[in-house]
């Protein structure tokens, strides 16, 4: 398999690998468990967003070539599975579930509380200060608690449109 | 139980006897319940023998297709001349379900030692747990319960490991699950070969979900026999099940019944019933991707795999969605119809292309705009994308429609007559 | 697959099939097509199209013919209603997406979307006009590859060369559902030597050859077989002509040669065959210079100089002559009995293998019949014959315009061009072909029927694609013609009429092709005799 090589074009700042120091340990870690390499892909996706928040064409030419895979299959992948971020997004990055069950529960009344409380005012859209993102997604499994919202890593139960004020200011 | 419900006394609880302690979830709290006694017992028998206890059991599997369980671990090569893999399925994305991420939540270390006694079942030295990306809460009570298991050394030599998914339904459907795995897009494998032939890393491989897997330790605490015994109506379905009962009741949550329980007992008495002034519509009893049933057929459906394909639908995974009159089936239906869009995994033409055009009619329908020929259109749709594609995501996304044109289409001539105002812009 | 025979019927024919044949392979044995957009022989089998439906009896479930292996006593019915109807289907979704944009597309005439759609599809879609389609911008894949997202069923045809037969990924199916297409990284290129490949695989007009682009029409190409001259692999191909022009290159089908595929250096390997700085009649030398003749005069020219001191001769080939022009050319001394020596330079450059088929590459010889050449006695010590050409009674020279050789005595060429510098010029004393007495125009190998022997010694026919320019007459007529003058050794004056003939006059001499015919040889060619050792 063939890696390319990745020259910094002419006019951008140089590279910052992602996986130096603590985070190339922690995937030289995940690598011992499981019998090939590319199967730390998603794995390694997971440290580069944590690391800058999402994931560059860049980054996974970097993921492509520690693994030993070509980026253009890095890319294939990381655009099949939505939670990958091939976009910068707002420091809080909110997940509303609006599939049926919650749906029926209110949940868009949610969404739009949470796009006016945040000021985002539209769905995938950043927030003049960056603060906030938020967007639609399908069952997040929780739908007894209807409406689960994801702020981040943070997995909150039971958001009803009165509650988006208060949980808005928490993270501000 | 009903979490986060005080237990009903209509329940039967045994996976959910410990929700809501918060002690359960620590190795020393599990060790207090018993926990970890069977799991030293099954390490010293004969894999072959803990396979037996789980057939006669009769348990099935609880992520959706109810394949017996002890059948499907006895398929795993008797010889072992290659690495086997146990992979536990906690990518609950079924719209609807929410039990694994509880049993997860509240019991980590149940569906750690049921994992255990299983790859030692099937001889598995490599147990991958993956649960969805977006399951953070689980990830955490999981990774803490399975360092101080490891650290207490109970697993002999089985390594177990998380995979944490990163949003996608169709991981939840097997081999797209074992691709993820390795690290590929999360496309469902044409079939043969089977796990148990070629699975994860083309090594032989049995896959269980959460709950199948969380059910095991009880059932060699107690014995195949108490198990088997649970059971009302079908005895083709033992033991208890959890139901994720969502939507329009009262007190939605999950409840561990006997299997062949009545649906109409679980919503109208451990659920409340619906809310004030409300009657039910529908009910969709198996999460998302099967039949919609109206109100009769849930009111007369017993809860086991038999039961509710007696009323034309199917127990799936056993997530109860529950809609009452207020609710517009056309909208949801449609809802539905997008969740099978968006998360097709663009394989099969018919699934690609089928499940994207049968939402846009929806959405046409729901703007007012829509004709009668779309409601023959979306059955004929329907009927190519049924049957005909690598898993079954394409059927999930017809059979919410197909039964709901059949039962509601009333609500669909409503909005194609005029006669109902339009909730969509198309 | 072993040797073992399964039974079963297709459509009510009975076949025979080794076990483990596919249904969709065991169907085209029945004389049975079944339509199909991501199966391809060459590539692991996706299953992904769903086109291939078909009825197996007892089976509750329609079944894909490309992965479902036969079995004894199997009965397939293709033509079911079942199976129609979720074939008609799997088309009606195809094209919701597609911008039927037939009459500017380069596939039109060669589409399977269209043929199949013209066999099984609905005769009018109901996906309502008010639907947006799925769009996304043409983009530039790689040197030769455009790609045009809107027209992509999603076969992955292209996904599947490049990741499992050239091993090297640089395509992905991006995104899911319906916003999936075809993707590739932004630094990365589809530049991978055989990766034109995907341009022949894409079923449909979605993966377009840059060097093709509008240039034709498929229903207005003429489609001949013929044998890639770029290299001493062989690979089989397809020249396509449009009112008698090259225009393009395709690989054809030889599982023991290139299997599907070809490399793109001989993929791009044709425009020399259009050039239009052609040699069009016989030249002779009069007064130092040469002069437009008619064949009679040239060979009778070349005939005298033969007949004169033709005992001592040297021949300087070129490794893309057909293999009965080198026996003629041989045979104008050693039929005579002449002490004769024939050599040939082979152009290098570097290999590239296609990594997972075995024994296929672009090979570092890059000519097509060296072997050919060696087994009929040419040697590779190249400086040494044109040492030898020095002090020969007769140089020939064939299709070496470029060759600096020179001879105190006659020189013969035969070519399809004359060096640089001009026709008939008298260059700076250059010595070659611009010295030559005689010249003859010959044909270049997609005017004319003849062989190459490939690396492996497989012997392989290629066929006319287009005519001639003016005079111009294969090599081996010329030589064949100039020894029947000369008396053909066995004091018999007959003529060779066809390319055939010439084959088979060679296979009678030259152990190597003993048994050997155009009709034998057929369109796949056969291994020459392989206990011939090569003369050293
Ligand atoms: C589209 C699709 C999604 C699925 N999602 C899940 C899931 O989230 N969790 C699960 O356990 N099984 C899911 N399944 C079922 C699995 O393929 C498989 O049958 C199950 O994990 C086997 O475990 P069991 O025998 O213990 O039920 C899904 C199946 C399909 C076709
Ligand atoms: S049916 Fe849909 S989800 Fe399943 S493999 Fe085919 S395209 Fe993917
Ligand atoms: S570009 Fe062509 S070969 Fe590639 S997936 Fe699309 S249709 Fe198939
Ligand atoms: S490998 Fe050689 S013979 Fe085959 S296509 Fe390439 S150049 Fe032609
Ligand atoms: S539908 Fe909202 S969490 Fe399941
Ligand atoms: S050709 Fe068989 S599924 Fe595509």
């Amino acid at each position: 398999m063939s890696v390319t090589a990745h020259p910094t074009p002419a006019g951008t700042e140089e590279y910052q690998p992602v996986f130096v120091g603590a985070t190339l340990e922690a995937l030289g870690e995940i690598l011992t468990r499981y019998p090939t390499r590319q199967a730390a892909l998603l794995p390694a996706l997971w440290l580069v967003q944590g690391a800058r928040g999402w994931i560059s064409d860049r980054n996974m030419a970097e993921v492509a070539e520690v693994l030993g895979l070509t980026p253009a299959y890095v890319k294939g992948v990381v655009t099949f599975y939505t939670m990958y971020h091939q976009h910068p997004v707002g420091r809080h990055f909110v997940q509303v579930c609006t599939t049926s069950p919650c749906n029926v529960c209110g949940a868009e009344d949610v969404v739009r509380a949470l796009l006016e409380a945040t000021g985002a005012n539209e769905l995938g859209a950043t927030s003049p200060d960056g603060n906030w993102t938020v967007i639609e997604v399908e069952c997040l499994g929780a739908c007894g608690f209807a409406t689960p919202i994801l702020v981040n890593d943070d997995f909150i139960e039971s958001v009803t449109p009165d509650k988006v004020p208060d949980l808005v200011r928490k993270y501000k | 139980m009903g979490y986060p419900h005080k237990p009903h006394p209509r329940e039967t609880v045994v996976l959910s006897r410990h929700f809501g302690e918060a002690d359960a979830r620590t190795y020393k709290g599990w060790v207090k319940r018993g926990g970890y006694e069977v799991l030293a017992q099954a390490l010293a028998m004969e894999p072959g023998r803990v396979t037996d206890i789980v057939k006669e059991s009769g348990l099935r599997g609880r992520g959706g297709a109810g394949f017996p369980t002890g059948l499907k671990w006895s398929f795993m090569p008797k010889e072992k001349n290659k690495p086997h893999f146990l992979c536990v399925n906690a990518d609950e994305s079924e719209p609807g379900t929410f039990k694994d991420r509880e049993i997860m939540r509240w019991t980590p270390h149940a569906l750690l030692e049921g994992s255990a006694i299983a790859a030692h079942a099937i001889q598995a030295e490599v147990v991958y747990v993956y649960i969805r990306g977006e399951f953070t809460e689980p990830w955490d009570f999981m990774a803490r319960a399975l360092a101080e298991a490891n650290d207490a050394r109970v697993f002999g030599a089985i390594k177990i490991y998380l995979h944490r998914g990163a949003g996608a339904y169709i991981c939840g459907e097997e081999t797209a699950l074992m691709n993820s795995i390795e690290g590929k897009r999360g496309n469902p494998r044409i079939k043969p070969p089977f796990p148990a032939a070629a699975g994860v890393f083309g090594m032989p491989t049995t896959i269980n979900n959460v709950e199948t897997l969380a059910a095991v330790p009880q059932i060699l605490k107690h014995g195949a026999a108490w198990y088997k015994g649970l059971s009302l109506s079908s005895p083709k379905s033992t033991g208890t099940k959890l139901f994720s009962v969502c939507g329009h009741v009262q007190k939605p949550g999950n409840y561990e019944v006997t299997m062949g329980f009545p649906l109409k007992d679980l919503l109208y008495d451990l659920c409340g019933g619906m809310r004030p002034g409300r009657t039910l519509k529908a009910c969709i009893p198996g999460g998302s991707s099967v039949p919609i049933l109206n109100r009769e057929e849930t009111e007369s459906c017993l809860l086991d795999y038999e039961g509710v394909v007696d009323k034309g639908s199917m127990l799936g995974s056993g997530g109860v969605i529950v809609f009452d009159d207020s609710t517009d089936m056309v909208y949801q239906i449609m809802r539905l119809a997008r969740f099978y869009a968006h998360e097709s995994c663009a394989q099969c033409t018919q699934c690609r292309e089928g499940t994207a055009w049968t939402t846009k009619i929806l959405e046409r329908i729901l703007s007012g705009r829509g004709t009668t020929a779309d409601l023959d259109l979306l059955l004929d749709l329907s009927e190519n994308m049924t049957g005909k594609t690598i898993c079954v995501l394409s059927d999930s996304c017809a059979a919410p429609v197909v039964s709901g044109i059949k039962k509601f289409k009333s609500e669909f001539e409503d909005y194609i007559a005029g006669r109902r105002k339009p909730v969509m812009v198309a | 697959m072993s040797t073992e025979l399964i039974n079963l019927t297709v459509d009510d024919v009975p076949v025979s099939v080794p076990k483990g044949t596919l249904v969709i392979e065991a169907a085209k044995q029945a004389g049975v097509l079944v339509p199909h957009y991501c199966y391809h022989p060459g590539l692991p089998v996706a299953g992904v199209c769903r086109m291939c439906l078909v009825e197996i009896e007892k089976q509750p479930k329609l079944a894909i013919a490309c992965a479902t292996q036969v079995a004894e006593g199997m009965v397939v019915k293709t033509q079911s209603s079942a199976a129609k109807s979720a074939r008609t289907g799997v088309l009606e979704f195809l094209l919701i997406n597609h911008p039927l944009d037939c009459p500017i597309c380069d596939q039109a005439g060669e589409c399977e979307l269209q043929d199949f759609t013209f066999q099984e599809g609905r005769p009018a879609t109901r996906y309502s006009p008010v639907y947006a389609k799925r769009f996304n911008p043409v983009e530039d894949f790689g040197p030769d590859v455009l790609y045009v997202p809107n027209r992509c069923i999603l076969c992955t045809r292209c996904v599947r060369f490049m990741e499992d037969v050239a091993k090297e990924p640089v395509l992905n199916v991006s995104e899911r559902g319906d916003r999936a297409f075809i993707g590739i990284h932004p630094e990365a290129r589809l530049d991978h030597p055989w990766a034109g490949n995907v341009v022949d695989l894409c079923p449909v007009g979605s993966l377009l050859s840059k060097d093709f682009l509008h240039k034709a029409r498929a229903w207005e190409l003429d489609k001949s077989a013929s044998i890639c001259t770029g290299c001493s692999q062989g690979c089989n191909i397809t020249l396509d002509t449009r009112e008698g022009v090259v225009v393009r290159v395709r690989p054809r089908p030889n599982l023991e040669v290139n299997r599907y595929f070809i490399c793109d250096h001989g993929r791009m390997s044709y425009r020399w065959m259009n050039r239009g700085d052609r040699i069009e009649a016989p030249l002779v030398r009069r007064g130092g210079e040469l002069h437009a003749t008619d064949w009679d005069e040239a060979l009778e020219a070349a005939a005298t100089l033969l007949r004169g001191a033709a005992r001592r001769g040297v021949v300087l080939a070129s490794p893309r002559a057909s293999t009965e022009a080198l026996f003629f050319a041989r045979e104008l001394f050693r039929a005579r009995g002449g002490d004769w020596r024939g050599a040939f330079q082979v152009v290098m450059g570097e290999e590239a293998a296609l990594a997972a088929v075995p024994n296929l590459a672009l090979r570092a010889e890059r000519a097509p019949n060296a072997r050919g050449a060696e087994l009929l006695g040419y040697g590779r010590d190249y400086a040494a014959a044109v040492a030898a050409a020095e002090t020969a009674a007769v140089l020939l020279v064939l299709d070496e315009p470029e060759i600096a050789g020179r001879t105190q005595g006659a020189l013969i060429y035969a070519g399809t061009v004359l060096p640089a510098g001009g026709r008939g010029e008298a260059g700076g004393g250059g010595g070659g072909a611009r010295d030559a007495q005689v010249v003859f125009p010959i044909a270049n190998v997609a005017e004319e029927e003849g062989t190459f022997v490939n690396r492996d010694g497989r012997v392989q026919r290629y066929f006319q694609a287009k005519p001639t320019p003016g005079m111009a007459r294969p090599a081996w007529w010329v030589f064949s013609e100039l020894l029947a003058i000369l008396g053909n050794g066995d004091g018999t004056e007959a003529r060779v009429a066809t390319a055939a003939a010439a084959f088979d006059r060679l296979a009678s001499s030259v152990d190597a092709f003993r048994g050997l015919s155009y009709t034998h040889l057929g369109l796949a060619g056969v291994p020459a005799s392989s206990t011939v050792p090569v003369p050293a």
